[in-house]
């Protein structure tokens, strides 16, 4: 009796977790379904079935490639995880396991920067760039996304690092390792699936990051979050091609997703329950 | 051997110094279909100018609005062309932002252009900006639901007409809105449309000492009528409908008049899109007999940063784009329904664009009708027929579009939100300077 009504249970929540899960995920998959209309069906109302026509993809390449964009996504979000990792890993290293009396108010206080408003600090920023001659720049940028999502990284990695017990790290330092060899021969191998989650979903936030790329760029540097802006209009209803172009921005993206959504799932939730 | 080196040593010296010499100009603009079609016949004007390269920048209105202000404001030099509208010519002009286009060429022939769009994009007599496509709004009308509702919709209508056609109109049960009008808030969106017709009402944003004057009936009249025509005769959710949403509204022939941008007309009339293609008439903007119309006026125009490295380049750029030369490359690539429209005088007085574009006559009849340095009955101290030509005005048109949108959704009454948009007005033009 226990035991059918734990399976009764548990059909519920598989059916209700797959409601949810179509509900959060049919705007995607709307916008995937537009992609394969013509612009006359796509403001025709609601309907699932596409013609199945191609011809927003194309028009979308050939107003403004593809490719030269999409390179600069993967360049800026993975230098821009690289750069955030190198800084983040001696950081959360540090405040894990020699923490100070002040180690809470450093991580509360970096992860404020997090509430402040991105537009607040738009003209200073500007103006730096403009300086330094980092305007449309792809290094400009990556150091930009780095410093945006580096309270994150911090805090998901000091999040893990606290996980690992201190005993390992010092019988490492009673055998005669150095803080170097400590953090990269006996840290590092023991977070690394932190480590990759953490590096996973900084990608992800770098790649949809569409205040500062659309703002600090032109067109050498500008990724593909400015490729989808080129195609909204405010007269004109071209809601195929913006579909085709926001499809092919968030593809890579999502298929990368979805083959590590074990690691991400972990990252995200680990520590929480206690 | 000594002579190939030599040879080839010299091509690319001569190579490297074609290089130098080429330059590249950027050019920021908006994904509007005539914008779209000038980056595809670019060709044209690289081929007569092969050392120049063009690099464009294509963005969504609001964020190209906030990335070339940033840019100007600090001289970021990012641009070397910049798409601006009539809003933002004067201002920038008067704060010597762009550079005057003096050197547009001896057959560009700027006297052509629209007298009403020249003398929006002008300061002191010099012109700032080059009018690419000009606009102004008029009535769009189904003539099959006139005819139903057995009324002939005169040349220039009048608000009171406008009303009892849309009561007529209106047919619920089938879908039918007797009338479409924008509803979305924004300073550029139910602004754009409220202050072109609170112009017929006799309103007006100020006095001509910048108090503001929403506590007058002009303007509880207009936004009275505005709020009753909609919840009588309008769309669901109106207060969400901009330029895009009432499109689709009356391609989808679920509109029975819309008064929106003449530019709206070459989309309704395509047989491709629009499922009453063959139904539409056009009439002028309504007004009230007070001698304005609502209608409005407006220029995407090209305009060079006073930041340029570029200027000649640049110039050279902006005289190609806007020239009649242009217009024939058009024309002859696309049909002639397919030119920029509201911009030259030639092009109306054209037979051939007269037969392609059934609403030629009406598009300029209504830009003819704005006179943007006098917009409204009774006088004011600025420019602009549905804005306010003053560096305030972005975010104060936009908050007082947010009440007006409120008072339409039944939010908030007509007096709550005009009493509210007249502490907003009085606020922001304290803080300014304007009034003490």
């Amino acid at each position: 009796m226990a035991r059918s009504v734990t399976t009764q249970h548990k059909t519920i929540a598989t059916a209700a977790a797959w409601i949810v899960a179509l509900l959060i995920f049919f705007p995607i998959l709307y916008t995937i379904i537009t992609s394969f209309k013509s612009e006359q069906e796509a403001i025709q109302g609601f309907s699932i079935i596409p013609s199945g026509t191609m011809e927003s993809y194309a028009e979308v390449q050939a107003q403004s490639g593809y490719f030269k964009f999409f390179f600069n996504s993967v360049l800026l979000s993975v230098g821009s995880t690289i750069l955030a990792l190198l800084v983040a890993i001696p950081a959360a290293w540090s405040m894990a396991f020699s923490p100070t009396k002040r180690t809470k108010d450093i991580l509360m206080w970096m992860l404020s920067t997090k509430m402040m408003p991105a537009v607040a600090v738009l003209f200073p920023i500007y103006l730096i760039f403009r300086d330094t001659g980092l305007l449309d720049s792809r290094i400009g940028l990556m150091v930009m996304l780095m410093l945006i999502n580096l309270p994150i990284v911090v805090w998901m990695l000091y999040t893990y690092f606290r996980e690992i017990p201190g005993e390992i790290l010092e019988a490492a330092r009673m055998d005669g390792a150095s803080l170097w060899n400590e953090i990269v021969y006996v840290l590092t191998p023991m977070a690394v699936p932190g480590i990759a989650s953490t590096m996973l979903l900084n990608i992800i936030l770098a790649w949809n990051e569409a205040f500062w790329t659309i703002r600090l760029t032109t067109t050498e540097a500008a990724p593909l979050t400015a490729f989808i802006s080129s195609f909204s209009s405010p007269q004109g209803l071209f809601w195929a091609k913006l579909s085709a172009a926001s499809t092919l921005a968030i593809a890579p993206i999502l298929i990368m997703g979805w083959f590590s959504q074990k690691q991400l799932v972990r990252g995200l939730t680990f520590g929480a329950v206690k | 051997m000594k002579l190939r080196t030599l040879t080839l040593g010299l091509l690319s010296a001569s190579a490297l110094a074609f290089a130098a010499h080429a330059e590249s100009i950027t050019i920021a603009t908006v994904n509007n279909g005539d914008m779209v079609r000038m980056q595809k016949l670019t060709d044209d004007f690289t081929k007569a100018n092969p050392d120049i390269t063009l690099n464009w920048v294509t963005l969504e209105e609001n964020v190209l609005r906030e990335r070339v202000t940033t840019d100007i404001a600090t001289k970021g030099g990012q641009y070397d062309v910049m798409t601006i509208g009539t809003y933002e010519v004067p201002i920038w002009a008067k704060q010597s932002w762009l550079l005057p286009l003096d050197k547009l060429g001896d057959d560009y022939d700027a006297k052509d252009i629209i007298p009403a769009i020249a003398g929006g994009l002008s300061v002191d007599g010099k012109l700032y900006a080059a009018p690419f496509y000009g606009e102004s709004s008029f009535v769009m009308y189904r003539k099959d639901l006139m005819d139903k509702a057995g009324l002939k919709m005169p040349d220039a209508p009048t608000w009171d007409f406008i009303k009892q056609a849309a009561d007529k109109m209106t047919d619920r049960a089938n879908g039918v809105n007797g009338v479409c009008l924008r509803g979305k808030a924004g300073w550029g969106e139910n602004m754009a449309f409220l202050t072109a017709m609170s112009n017929s009402f006799g309103a007006r944003w100020f006095d001509e000492n910048w108090k503001p004057q929403f506590d007058q009936p002009e303007w509880k009249n207009t936004l009275q009528f505005y709020v009753d025509l909609m919840k009588a005769d309008g769309p669901e959710g109106a207060s969400s409908n901009g330029f895009n949403e009432n499109l689709a509204l009356f391609q989808q022939g679920k509109c029975g008049m819309w008064i929106d941008a003449t530019v709206a007309a070459s989309f309704v009339s395509d047989p491709k899109n629009s499922t009453v293609a063959d139904k539409v008439g056009y009439a002028l903007a309504p007004d009230n007999g007070l001698g304005k119309r609502g209608n409005w006026l407006w220029a995407w125009s090209l305009a060079i940063p006073a930041g340029t490295q570029k200027a000649d380049a640049a110039e050279k750029f902006v005289s190609w784009a806007t020239s009649k030369h242009y217009a024939e490359l058009v024309a002859s690539k696309e049909g002639w329904a397919n030119v920029p429209p509201g911009t030259r005088s030639s092009l109306y007085a054209n037979a051939e664009y007269q037969k392609a574009a059934p609403f030629a006559k009406m598009t300029l009849d209504s830009i003819n009708a704005a006179d943007p340095t006098h917009p409204t009955v009774k006088p004011v101290p600025y420019v602009g027929v549905q804005f306010v030509a003053i560096p305030e005005f972005q975010g104060l048109g936009t908050t007082v579009g947010q009440l007006f949108s409120a008072a339409l959704a039944g939010q908030s009454s007509v007096d709550d939100a005009l009493k509210q948009a007249q502490d907003a007005a009085t606020a922001a033009m304290t803080e300014g300077g304007y009034i003490k």
